[in-house]
């Protein structure tokens, strides 16, 4: 019973506190300046590659532009 | 070396299948070592006659692999329309009583076939469509092929030795009861390595990926493996009473049981059927609609907050139990909560069709994939809504838990898939357009109506039930015996399985559509993917 309890004031305060930060800093780093340019990258990349996988990491860089 | 490894493994396991078999103590297990028996002396030949042939060149690297993900598309159609068919059937077998023979009784009849049922649909139908279509997903995404060579063909033959081991399961009678989670152990371990397997192709295409971003689809996909393989191996810690036998004994009891069950239960739905589907939807509706994902930033709050929310909820499924009541409560918030992830992500979903709505109009396949997102919404609206405590008191153990349930995985997993199905199967086989698209409208048309007909009949009889069993009279008297529901909701078990025939008809036509797709359609022209198929 000692475990339970230890573990429920710990799930109820601190790790429920390091949760929410860690939230919040997901959304802040999502929202980050800069963060634009790279998301309209991200989300176009379905549309290369559909045919054939990449020579090397290189190639995929220069696709981009 | 390596052949020889595989051939000494392959006797082993025949020969201990062999003794398994004669020393079973129950049918179920007998069944399931004679299948193990055969499927690995078969393969023992297999390796044996392909031993000396020289190892493919490296060249493969310069192609994906798609072979496995053709399998992987019809295996999904396959068991698609035998789930729907046994759940069409149980849906009579409901409403007429008659239907179970008694020819078939201690097999056939409605407890044995319902775990076939539901397995069928969301593990062999979902689970070989997420495979297949994480498969495709990711070595586009990473713009590299599958890591690990044959692995991948290992989950797949594996996966499906799992389906057939469980069905056969349910049917001779080894289940250890607890909902979504029925094979016994020793189906269970079967499940763990190929899910290690799984994991290790996915992660290894990811590590060797080209692209320097991981995909939001492959988040997705990913914390739907991980979860799962989590979710598996807490939910089935049992221990066999004999090897030989297939019954086994929970390590949990009582409510700690149930909590886990419930937890494994409702993240089977947060983590299969959604996040799963999830990166389905991220993958395809772009690619369909021929435009990027509507905000990529809301992708990323969308893919955390739902992982962080979901796997609280389970509780949910546990109000007015022996837990306590601080759990239900907790499951009940986050499961209230939930509903803003889930509404970001349809919205984004439709979204992307922003400026492009008029694809609607000329595009079943999209139509599919819009109407899918448009079901999730529903329902997942109306889950958060049946998880509040006084809510939950009139629909649970109603239809209404049945007809949710149905409009989730009919509307927003059974559409998806289609329209992945619709996508791939042109790509896969090199084909340049689908043979017919009126066909899609028909099947978009019969899905949606039977789907309709399903959730409408279950709420009013589920609503109608749940109102029966809590009338009383003057003096404090039940009004209406059990028996009094069950007969009041036979002309709504009626209309639930004529949805059930138009989706299963639906889904007939969608077969018959791919395979004169793959038959009958014009072959694509360009000359650097047909010799990269070649190659295959």
């Amino acid at each position: 019973m000692e475990t339970y309890s230890f573990l429920r004031t710990f799930a109820d305060s601190w790790m429920l506190l390091v949760l929410f930060l860690f939230f919040v800093a997901v959304i802040l780093w999502v929202i980050r300046p800069g963060s634009n340019k790279k998301h309209r990258d991200i989300k176009n990349i379905p549309f290369r590659h559909e045919d054939k996988p990449a020579e090397s990491r290189d190639d995929s860089e220069e696709s981009k532009k | 070396m390596m052949n020889y490894i595989k051939l000494i493994a392959l006797g082993l396991v025949t020969l201990f299948a062999m003794i398994a078999a004669s020393y079973a103590r129950d049918l179920a297990y007998q069944v399931h070592a004679i299948i193990v028996m055969l499927v690995s002396a078969g393969l023992f030949l297999w390796v044996l006659r392909r031993t000396d042939e020289p190892v493919p060149a490296r060249v493969l690297e310069a192609s994906y692999m798609d072979g496995v993900i053709r399998y992987g598309v019809i295996a999904t159609a396959f068991w698609g329309v035998v789930g729907f068919l046994v759940g069409t059937y149980i849906a009579f077998q409901l409403a007429f009583p008659q239907l179970n023979f008694d020819w078939l009784h201690g097999y056939g009849n409605f407890g044995r076939l319902r775990p076939l049922h539901t397995s069928a649909v969301i593990f062999a139908f979902g689970g070989n469509a997420l495979i297949a279509t994480s498969f495709y997903v990711v070595q586009r995404t990473s713009a590299a092929r599958l890591w690990g060579g044959n692995l991948a063909w290992f989950v797949f033959w594996g996966y499906n030795l799992f389906i057939i081991l469980a069905a056969t399961g349910y049917l001779f009678g080894a289940t250890q009861s607890k909902e979504y989670a029925e094979p016994e152990w020793h189906t269970d371990i079967w499940l763990t390595i190929v899910w290690v397997a799984y994991l290790a192709v996915f992660v290894g295409t990811i590590v060797k990926r080209k692209e320097p971003h991981i995909y939001v689809a492959n988040w997705f996909y990913l914390a739907f493996i991980i979860t799962i393989a989590m979710l598996h191996i807490f939910n089935n810690l049992s221990i066999p009473v004999s090897i030989f036998g297939s019954k086994s004994v929970q390590v949990f009891s009582g409510v700690q049981d149930a909590m886990v069950q419930w937890w494994y239960g409702h993240n089977a739905v947060g983590f299969f059927l959604t996040a799963g589907f999830l990166g389905m939807m991220y993958y395809f509706v772009p690619k369909q609609a021929e435009r990027p994902v509507f905000s990529y930033k809301l992708s990323i709050i969308h893919f955390w907050a739902l992982i962080f929310l979901y796997i609280w909820a389970g509780p949910h499924h546990l109000h007015y139990t022996a837990l306590p009541d601080w759990a239900a409560t907790l499951g009940m918030v986050f499961s209230v909560v939930l509903w803003m992830p889930s509404w970001g992500g349809m919205i984004n979903g439709l979204m992307t069709l922003s400026g492009a709505w008029d694809k609607l109009r000329t595009d079943p396949v999209i139509r599919m994939m819009v109407i899918s997102l448009g079901f999730y919404g529903m329902s997942t609206f109306e889950g958060p809504m049946m998880s509040i405590r006084a809510v939950n008191s009139l629909s649970h153990y109603t239809d209404w838990t049945i007809g949710h349930v149905h409009s989730g995985a009919l509307g927003w997993n059974g559409m998806i898939t289609f329209g992945a199905l619709y996508f791939l199967v042109p790509r896969l086989w090199n084909r340049e357009r689908l043979y017919s698209l009126s066909m899609v409208s028909w099947h978009f048309w019969l899905a949606t109506i039977g789907i309709i007909l399903y959730a409408a009949s279950m709420w009013v009889t589920g609503i109608m039930e749940g109102l029966m069993w809590r009338e009383v009279d003057a003096n404090g008297f039940l009004v209406n015996s059990f028996a009094d529901t069950v007969s009041a909701k036979f002309p709504m078990y009626v209309v639930r399985a004529l949805g059930g025939v138009m989706y299963l008809t639906g889904a007939l036509i969608m077969c018959y559509n791919l395979w004169m797709t793959v038959k009958r359609s014009p072959a694509k022209q360009a000359a650097a993917t047909s010799a990269a198929v070649a190659a295959e």
